[in-house]
């Protein structure tokens, strides 16, 4: 078949940084095709170009062999060209069907015609397969399926080229799945997709060819996928091998560190206990919703108990807030990067030591250069992409303001227990080996780390024990030599029986 | 972008801008240039200077303060009447620190604990403590019995008059206090994001109450030097004051969305702010017209601001 969506010598720079320099690829009709790299090589940048929004500082984009000329996203919808980021764009207060038509309302003389508002809606809906009622508000909606809606908008608009920036990071196992199958049939009818993703197994399941991004540029383009391996791809991506992405290694534990006993609040009913020893990893596994990242806002203080205790070696911390709590040295580095994560408007330096600064600060009067030598030493450290640590940390990919964000936490002192929620959502290959490797040496030091995590290979490779919570309860406690995909599984599942309202359990 | 563009839209634009409008008044206005002028715009700009400095804090942090002109009348009143009654100018100035910085505390307070919008809670105390300077003076001037009491105000050093060395004063130290230190950097990153400096520790509402508490106490020596000045205490002095402050310090590329503030800029704010009333004032223009000049000051200043954004690419 003939290239559909090509892109012809694409340069973007923002001040300091080649973000995109000389990418050329094309893309068949009806292909989904991969777009891999490391952090901050390019991937949402060469997709924004596509979508209008930023515009290149040279090249051309062809769509069906004719250049495409426009300078804002409304071009670009015209054009057939449909971005779904990963910040989803619909208003929650409007229902369905009403997101779907936004902008172009049928009707006569300003009188929405209700009928056909949603009746085009549900035959659109059933006929792309996606089982969502078109009259609920948008709210309700679980972020999985608000991403269909998105799609089917993608769809309705008769996008001929779609383009998904990690569209599964904040999705369910489940939910991927329905997501993958609806790729499936829009391949089927011949549209183009672009799909972003740190995640090889869905490059594979999903993707017929695939390009590489490395700093910018073009590291290698794969037209048939089924001629690449794994470790390849990583290769190409990261410019080096990396044998074993999880390294685990034997470790001695210590005494009990942390001790959490009945801990209970208002989105966490049922008491929840459990205790970590020194040095030991300790995952957290469930599917989202099952309560592990309100268990871990209660330990930390960042919500209201209803009632329980914690205690860090034998001392029970009667801190209720997270100052409290950092100074008995518990820390969380919270899940949603975006609302509890980043400072907006501020560096990456002052993002990073926001917490661990007042170590040097004596008299509240902060010292700038060991500020600034502590947050080179995480930029380095953890490969963080950025011309200057006084870069804004807007500016950064989401990958790299990930690392940054832990950071602020690796980089703090006296740390006796550190909770991670979803460390490496969103961050590629290599740099998560390395911070695999960060988190065995503090385990080593004898800190007590707690690692929630949706991905179970993460959990399996990295944790010595695993705790699996299920419905807001603990399911199961299993310690490493015990591991198992199946029986962890098992025990995260609600109730086999209610195996089909599974998806409604996993609102967040 | 060009050169120009690129000068006129970076990190130090406004200050760019101010030096050539500073030159061209220089140039075109007679009698603009000269000591005495420069000192009475100096002067002029006293009360709303000391003010912005930690309005800058409050509006970096994301919250607004309305109650600022009031604040600085009632403190002005309570120094004067403390001090007539007590005989001793220093209990009189204690007086009203300790107003002013109640004023600011219960701000605070109410804001930050019981959560109550910042700018109906100021809104609030904005005509309750201008009320409280009415009663307490009858609604009348009260007169400064002590003459040593002038000299606050009038008083030399170096052949500057005080009230502007504590102006240069406030700038440096709240300067130093913004870029230097963990108060100022946790007032930024609250701004920028409440929720996520609470989670990294920062302990968001006693630095809230904190904010507002030096507010007050700022606006007490605001007060104390403006009712020097007038040799009374007024308890209609500084009406309209929140608005000039608030406008010195959007001027001055504070964000009202929070995160984003410079000593600096708040300064060429206050600035610009003064020299536009001097200038006209020096150019004998209605004071009705001076309304409208300095409104379309502050629309160009935003609009410069969300062009420099756009310019800088940020992508929030
Ligand atoms: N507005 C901007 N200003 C300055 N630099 C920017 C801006 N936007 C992107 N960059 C830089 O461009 C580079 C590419 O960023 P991009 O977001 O495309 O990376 P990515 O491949 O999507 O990474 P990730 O996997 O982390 O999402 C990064 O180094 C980033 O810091
Ligand atoms: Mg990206």
């Amino acid at each position: 078949m003939q290239d559909f969506l090509e892109f012809r010598t694409i340069s973007k720079g923002y001040p300091g940084v080649q973000a995109l320099s000389n990418v050329s690829f094309s893309v068949r009709k009806g292909a989904v095709h991969g777009l891999m790299g490391e952090n901050g090589a390019g991937k949402s940048t060469l997709i924004r170009v596509l979508s209008g929004d930023q515009s290149a500082d040279t090249g051309e984009i062809l769509i069906d062999g004719a250049q495409q000329h426009y300078r804002s996203v409304r071009d670009a919808f015209h054009a057939g060209v449909i971005v779904i980021h990963q910040e989803l764009q619909l208003v929650p207060e409007l229902t369905v069907a009403e997101n779907l038509w936004l902008g172009r309302f049928p009707g006569k003389a300003g009188v929405i015609d209700r009928q056909q508002l949603t009746g085009v809606v549900s035959k659109k809906l059933a006929e792309i397969g996606i089982d969502v009622d078109p009259s609920v508000k948008v709210a309700s909606l679980s972020i999985g399926e608000r991403q269909m809606v998105e799609i089917a908008k993608a769809v309705m608009l008769d996008a001929r080229v779609i383009a998904l920036d990690e569209p599964t990071s904040s999705l369910s196992s489940r939910e991927s799945e329905i997501l993958f199958s609806l790729i499936d049939r829009l391949r089927a009818n011949g549209t183009v997709i672009l799909y972003v993703s740190h995640r090889l197994d869905e490059i594979f399941r999903l993707c017929d060819s695939l390009t590489v991004l490395r700093d910018g540029k073009l590291a290698a383009h794969h037209p048939d996928i089924s001629k690449v391996t794994r470790d390849q791809i990583i290769s190409e991506m990261v410019g080096r091998e990396i044998a074993n992405i999880w390294g685990w290694r034997e470790r001695s534990l210590g005494q009990e560190r942390l001790r959490v006993e009945n801990i209970s609040g208002a989105k966490l009913r049922h008491p929840i206990s459990f205790s970590v020893r020194r040095g030991e990893i300790l995952g957290f596994f469930g599917l989202i919703g099952a309560g592990r990242s309100e268990m871990a806002r209660l330990v930390y203080g960042a919500d209201a108990r209803n009632g329980g205790t914690v205690s860090v070696d034998g001392v029970t911390i009667t801190a209720d807030s997270p100052p409290h709590s950092i100074r008995s040295g518990i820390v969380l580095c919270p899940e949603d990067r975006k609302f509890d994560g980043i400072v907006q408007g501020r560096s990456i330096e002052e993002n990073m030591t926001i917490s661990s600064r007042r170590h040097f600060s004596p008299f509240g009067i902060i010292n700038p250069k060991k500020e600034g030598a502590l947050a080179d030493k995480f930029i380095a450290k953890l490969r963080v992409r950025t011309p200057s640590r006084r870069q804004d940390i807007i500016n950064l990919s989401g990958g790299n303001q990930q690392k940054v964000i832990l950071g602020r936490w690796l980089s703090e002192e006296g740390v006796k227990v550190l909770m991670i929620d979803e460390p490496t959502r969103g961050i590629d290959v290599g740099a998560k080996s390395e911070i695999y490797e960060i988190l065995y040496e503090l385990a080593a030091d004898g800190m007590a780390i707690v690692v929630i995590s949706s991905e179970l290979p993460e959990v399996m490779g990295i944790a010595d024990r695993i705790m699996v919570m299920c419905e807001g309860r603990i399911a199961a406690d299993i310690p490493r030599a015990e591991f198992d995909e199946r029986r962890i599984l098992a025990a995260a599942l609600p109730d086999v029986q209610n195996a089909n309202t599974l998806s409604h359990a996993q609102v967040r | 972008m060009t050169s120009l563009k690129k000068l006129l839209l970076g990190e130090q634009g406004l200050v760019v801008i101010f030096a050539l409008a500073f030159l061209v008044v220089s140039l075109t206005v007679p009698n603009f240039l000269t000591e005495r002028n420069m000192l009475g715009l100096l002067q002029s700009v006293v009360t709303i200077g000391i003010v912005a400095c930690t309005m800058m804090f409050c509006l970096a942090s994301r919250d607004f303060d309305l109650s600022v002109g009031s604040t600085v009348a009632f403190s002005g009143m309570v120094a004067v009447m403390a001090s007539n009654a007590t005989g001793s100018i220093l209990l009189g100035l204690v007086a009203a620190l300790i107003c002013g910085g109640l004023v600011g505390t219960v701000n605070g307070v109410v804001i930050a604990r019981f959560r109550i919008n910042a700018l109906i809670t100021t809104l609030a105390t904005m005509q309750i403590v201008r009320g409280l300077a009415l009663i307490a003076s009858d609604g009348r001037a009260v007169g400064i019995n002590d003459p040593s009491f002038y000299q606050l105000a009038l008083s030399r050093f170096l052949g500057i008059p005080t009230p502007i060395w504590v102006m240069a004063l406030f700038f440096v130290a709240f300067g130093f206090l913004l870029n230097r230190t963990v108060f100022g950097k946790n007032t930024l990153a609250i701004g920028g994001n409440p929720e996520a400096s609470r989670l990294a520790g920062v302990d968001v509402a006693r630095m809230r109450i904190w904010i507002f508490a030096l507010q007050g106490l700022v606006c007490a020596v605001a007060g104390v030097l403006l009712a020097s000045r007038i040799t009374s205490g007024q308890p209609n002095a500084a009406t309209g004051l929140e608005l000039s402050v608030i406008s010195a310090c959007v001027l001055g590329g504070v964000s009202l969305a929070g995160g984003r503030a410079a000593m600096t800029g708040v300064i060429v704010g206050v600035l610009i702010m003064g020299i536009a009333e001097n200038v006209m004032n020096l150019l004998n223009i209605q004071a009705f017209y001076q309304y409208v000049v300095r409104g379309l000051i502050l629309l160009m200043a935003v609009l410069l601001d969300n062009l420099r954004s756009s310019a800088a690419g940020r992508r929030a």
